[in-house]
């Protein structure tokens, strides 16, 4: 029987990740997939990155994760989001080539040293008292391993769902994991069932572009990953045009034959993506909705039609998506469906992404209630680096709200649990000044290096860049500038007296690098990216001291660890309803404790002077 | 947790006493007293201690969980002697019982959650509430005032935050204009109230302090006399000699249900001695902080450097030159007028209490501040349009984060709710 350190099931973004990391810990990897040229498909539309989603990409790369490197060769159009607003809230974003995305994927693969790719389906676990031991393969065959990572995505008892029809499948035209689903079920884990969409794929070639506006990339691209410069592939425009009154009464007269309005769905649909019947049924005096016109690559006439999925049966879809302006005569390659999945509630999982359990089983990406490829790829990330931890005996990769998105969205889940496909937002991070997309690699790289997972070509690059900023930083620190200086370039502060350093004075606004070089020439030898960096930096200084005491407050909550076995229920007190989420949540500190959802100041008092009095009830269980 | 008691009502000669107890053991110590009565059901019993009858009680019990505090509980409602509270409370306490500290029943009920903070606040108010309009404030606190203040800031802060989350994640997502314009409104409406209750603060806490009245005047007026008259017994030394008062002179009363202390200051005017001179200045000082001056003359006074608005002149010694009585023409010596200048003066310190915020404690105060510092700077990030609003929401989110221990925590799955249930958002 072959034995592996670690197993990877699933070749999904959260499942590359999760390889990927283990075998750059050392940990001898074997990522299982049900067909091997289905590596680095993106099932869904063809951009990656974004708000949140962007900050997201940005931190996996930094952990010399594979996703931004890939999505930056694969990238057709770049677009900075937010560009107008300040620095903390922009996004990176990129339209993608899926066959570029796949190709060099499968590349990268399989030239990581340590992974194996595997083709088989995985039907279920190996399992002693201990733990999870391996995996057992439909073919009969098993393999073992010190830790499991399941990255089933959407194939647990995936559903598809077109009008009344419906099949059983993860993907159009791949086949669902059900065996698996089933297996993993029978271990008692809580699940429930949520339901995404998807647009019908339309022939580029049967578009009127002419008929619709167009939108170019930036003219300075932003990339996705620290270490590319600019993008590789031919860039190209995406079409944008709207929905009119004749395409909402055509999905209002047939309402009813929508899957999802037709009862035919149980899963909950994610709010931040409704499909086009949620949009005319729930914002009806709204005569028009964007629709933007993506292309899935260089040489694919495929066009994703970002804002119309849909689950009404295909000749209505057809006839809706005739009525957009330039879409007169298109022809639908492939209808658009609604597909229903099963997930596990995350709140079994601790925050190494293990399954509390089963120890040595660790799920990652949409089998976890999220959606989206950055945060399937960043769960990968955290599983497959703690998957190797925990087979190889090392330190485990522990993320905070404090210091990443990677951190809130671990938190969010095992924590508050989901009610529908789970997103990243911004407004999610409550450090969103101090986690930024451009500073991802300074939050994240050195604790990629401690862990192993930093190879040696990113870390020197990163080193580099490093010392560039402090040297830059304290060229500025150390000259102070009085106002009658900072007039003569222009540059209006309150006539104080007061002089302030060059570095609080690159902070203000409307003070760009360059008004600073004219006062200050030996900042000229740092580089244009250094002094934005540098820039940046100055913008949020005032808000750092504040954020890194409400980040201090954090840890120490963090600090304040709860043991596993903490028994709730001889808290009198508590109410049966907190008892019994505190129970199944087990919150592994303080800070976990209080952002669960209908806790109380009391309950913390409460809990907090247990563990101070030491007074340990003996558990029951 | 051991069980604890305590007289819960006023200490003193009354016609009923209470004596409270809480915790586990709370129950059996009744039982050994006399046979334990239906659970919340008053019951009249003879307590009995080693053979010995005590007293006569109506005994009430209350299950753990559905008590104050929530611990099991009892009340012993006894006759209001100092000697039957004495006899009951030793039983009490030679069981092994304990007596509590100061707050510890509604410490026991905080720790068990049937109390939130405010809540908790408002209760130690309404305990050391010595007169009706503290009572009344203590009573609003309660029953939560204070929260539909909280709802309403909150609200209002929930809906900037929400916009400007929408505005930050949802870029490009054809969003209605004038977004921003919307959040300096709700800005503006959370920063009102905040003010307002931020303007009330210090009648808030004169009404669970009580107000201060000075009674301020040349020497020699009758400023003690009217204390003395006021007050209705000899609090301050009177005599005809000038600058006998020296020190500040207190006198603590009830005046139409609020509580004010009555301050008799030393006469007002220069002085060669030294220790006059000591109670002149602090004298001044005294009266300047007071929150109501009545400025005594013998004679027509129009100004006086130490008045302020609202403050009173009051004519003393009509007796002596015949005027007519009035609320402001008084004789402090015979009382003529006094009924009328209690009654001004009480008219003019209820008209504070209608303006009190009810917001007391000091960490409500603070909290209300830096919310108030925050949204300023929220508004001053929004006169930067779109390049800035990152800051309004880390503004907001810090306002927001002060305002916790009164608002409750705003929840970003509270923020996306209004979103999604505002805007047609997502492709």
């Amino acid at each position: 029987m072959k034995h592996y350190d670690v197993i990877v099931i699933g070749g999904g973004h959260a499942g590359v990740e999760a390889a990927c990391a283990a075998a750059r810990r050392g940990a001898k990897t074997a990522l299982v997939t049900m067909r091997m040229d289905n590596i680095g498909v993106m099932s869904c539309n063809p951009a990656m990155g974004g708000l949140g989603k962007g900050h997201l990409i940005r931190e996996i790369d930094a952990l010399d994760g594979v996703m931004g490197q890939v999505a930056d060769a694969a990238g057709i159009q770049f677009r900075l989001l937010n560009r107008s607003k300040g620095p903390a809230v922009q996004g990176p974003r990129a339209q993608i080539d899926r066959a570029i995305y796949r190709s060099v994927m499968q590349a990268v693969v399989g030239s990581q040293e340590g992974l194996q790719v595997v083709e088989g389906e995985v039907s279920g676990l190996l399992a002693d008292a201990v733990g999870v031991r391996g995996v057992i393969l439909a073919s009969g065959a098993s393999m073992t391993a010190g830790a499991v990572v399941v990255t089933a995505g959407t194939f647990l008892n995936g559903v598809i769902h077109i009008g009344d029809r419906k099949q059983s499948g993860g993907r159009v035209g791949d086949a669902a994991s059900v065996r698996l689903g089933q297996y993993l079920a029978d271990m008692g884990l809580r699940g429930g069932r949520l339901k995404t969409g998807t647009p019908p794929r339309l022939d580029g070639s049967t578009i009127d572009w002419a008929a619709v506006d167009m939108q170019a990339g930036d003219d300075d691209p932003v990339m996705l990953s620290f270490l590319t410069d600019k993008p590789a592939a031919r860039q190209i425009s995406c079409g944008v045009t709207s929905t009119n009154e004749e395409t909402h009464e055509i999905v209002r007269r047939n309402i009813s034959l929508s899957a999802m309005y037709g009862g035919h769905v149980e899963g909950v649909g994610p709010r931040y993506c409704p499909s086009i019947e949620d949009k005319v049924t729930r914002f009806a005096d709204k005569d028009s909705h964007q629709v933007y016109l993506e292309p899935e690559g260089l040489n694919d006439r495929t066009v994703y039609p970002n804002g119309i999925s849909t689950s009404l049966p295909a000749e209505i879809q057809e006839a809706y998506v005739r009525t957009i302006k330039g879409l007169g005569h298109v022809r639908i390659l492939q209808a658009g469906y609604a597909i229903e999945y099963d997930y596990f509630d995350p709140r079994c999982l601790a925050s190494d992404l293990s399954v509390s359990a089963a120890p040595g089983l660790f799920f990652a990406g949409q089998i976890n209630g999220t959606t989206g490829y950055e945060e399937a790829a960043a769960q990968g990330i955290v599983a497959g680096l703690n998957a190797a931890a925990k087979s190889l005996d090392l330190e485990p990769a522990v993320f905070s709200r404090g210091d990443s998105y990677i951190g809130v969205l671990i938190d969010d889940l095992t924590t508050r649990g989901v009610t529908e496909p789970y997103r990243m937002f911004t407004s999610r991070a409550e450090f969103r000044l101090s986690l930024r997309a451009d500073n991802a690699d300074q939050r994240l790289t050195p604790m990629g290096r401690r862990l192993g997972c930093v190879g040696d070509s990113r870390w020197e690059r990163f080193s580099e860049k490093s010392s560039e900023i402090a040297r830059g930083s304290e060229m500025l620190q150390s000259v102070r500038l009085t106002p009658k200086q900072l007039a003569a370039q222009g540059i209006q502060v309150s006539n104080d007296g007061q002089s302030r350093t060059a570095f609080a004075v690159l902070g203000l606004a409307g003070v760009s690098p360059e008004h600073v070089s004219a006062l200050l020439p030996e900042f000229k030898s740092v580089a244009p990216s250094i002094q934005r960096q540098i820039a940046i930096e100055a913008l949020y200084q005032p808000y750092r001291d504040r954020q890194t005491a409400d980040v201090r407050a954090l840890q120490a909550e963090e600090g304040q660890r709860i043991e596993a076995d903490f028994d709730y229920s001889s808290l009198s007190g508590l109410s049966n309803e907190l008892k019994s989420k505190l129970n199944q949540i087990r919150p592994e500190n303080m800070a976990q404790a209080g952002r669960i959802e209908g806790i109380t100041p009391a309950a913390l008092l409460l809990i907090l002077s247990r563990i101070r009095s030491g007074q340990r009830v003996s558990s029951s269980r | 947790m051991d069980t604890i008691f305590a007289l819960a009502s006023a200490r003193g000669k009354a016609g009923v006493a209470v004596i409270r107890l809480s915790g586990p053991k709370a129950h059996t110590a009744v039982s050994q007293l006399c046979k334990l009565p239906v659970e919340r059901r008053a019951s009249l019993r003879n307590l009995v201690w080693k053979g010995e009858m005590l007293e006569q009680a109506l005994v009430l019990t209350f299950g753990a969980g559905r008590s104050f505090t929530g611990d099991e509980m009892a009340e012993l409602q006894i006759h209001g002697s100092t000697a039957s509270i004495a006899v009951v409370t030793d039983a009490l306490a030679e069981m092994g019982l304990r007596q509590a500290g100061p707050g510890e029943f509604t410490r026991r009920a905080f720790g068990h959650g049937t109390l939130d903070l405010a809540q908790v606040e408002g209760l130690a108010d309404l305990i050391d509430a010595e007169t009706k309009a503290q009572h009344r404030q203590a009573m609003r606190l309660l029953t939560g005032s204070l929260g539909e203040k909280a709802n309403a800031i909150k609200a209002h802060l929930l809906r900037a935050s929400a916009l400007i989350a929408a505005v930050i994640d949802f870029s490009g997502e054809d969003l209605p204009d004038g977004l921003l314009q919307e959040v300096m409104s709700e800005v503006d409406a959370a920063r009102e109230i905040l003010a307002a209750e931020s303007a009330g603060f210090g009648a808030a806490e004169r009404i669970r302090d009580g107000f201060e009245v000075a009674i301020i005047g040349a020497p020699n007026v009758g400023k003690s006399t009217l204390l003395n008259r006021l007050a209705g017994r000899e609090a301050a030394i009177t005599s005809a000699i000038a600058g006998t008062t020296r020190d500040v002179i207190e006198v603590r009363m009830d005046l139409d249900g609020l509580a004010v202390t009555l301050l008799d200051t030393a006469g007002l005017r220069e002085t060669s001695d030294p220790v006059e001179a000591i109670g002149v200045a602090r004298a001044r000082a005294r009266a300047e902080s007071a929150d109501l001056r009545l400025l005594l003359t013998a004679g027509e006074v129009l100004e006086h450097p130490q008045l302020l608005h609202g403050d009173l002149i009051v004519r003393n010694k009509i007796d002596l030159d015949g005027m007519p009585e009035g609320s402001m023409a008084v004789s402090a010596l015979t009382g003529a007028g006094i009924g009328d200048l209690l009654a001004a003066v009480s008219s003019e310190l209820s008209k504070r209490v209608v303006n009190a915020g009810t917001a007391t404690r000091q960490r409500h105060r603070a909290a209300i501040i830096q919310a108030l510092g925050c949204l300023d700077m929220a508004e001053a990030a929004l006169g930067h349009g779109e390049s800035q609003v990152e800051i309004v929401g880390e503004e907001l989110r810090a306002a927001t984060r002060a305002l916790d221990s009164l608002v409750g925590k705003v929840d970003v799955e509270d923020l996306l709710d209004r979103i999604f249930a505002s805007f047609c958002i997502g492709k």
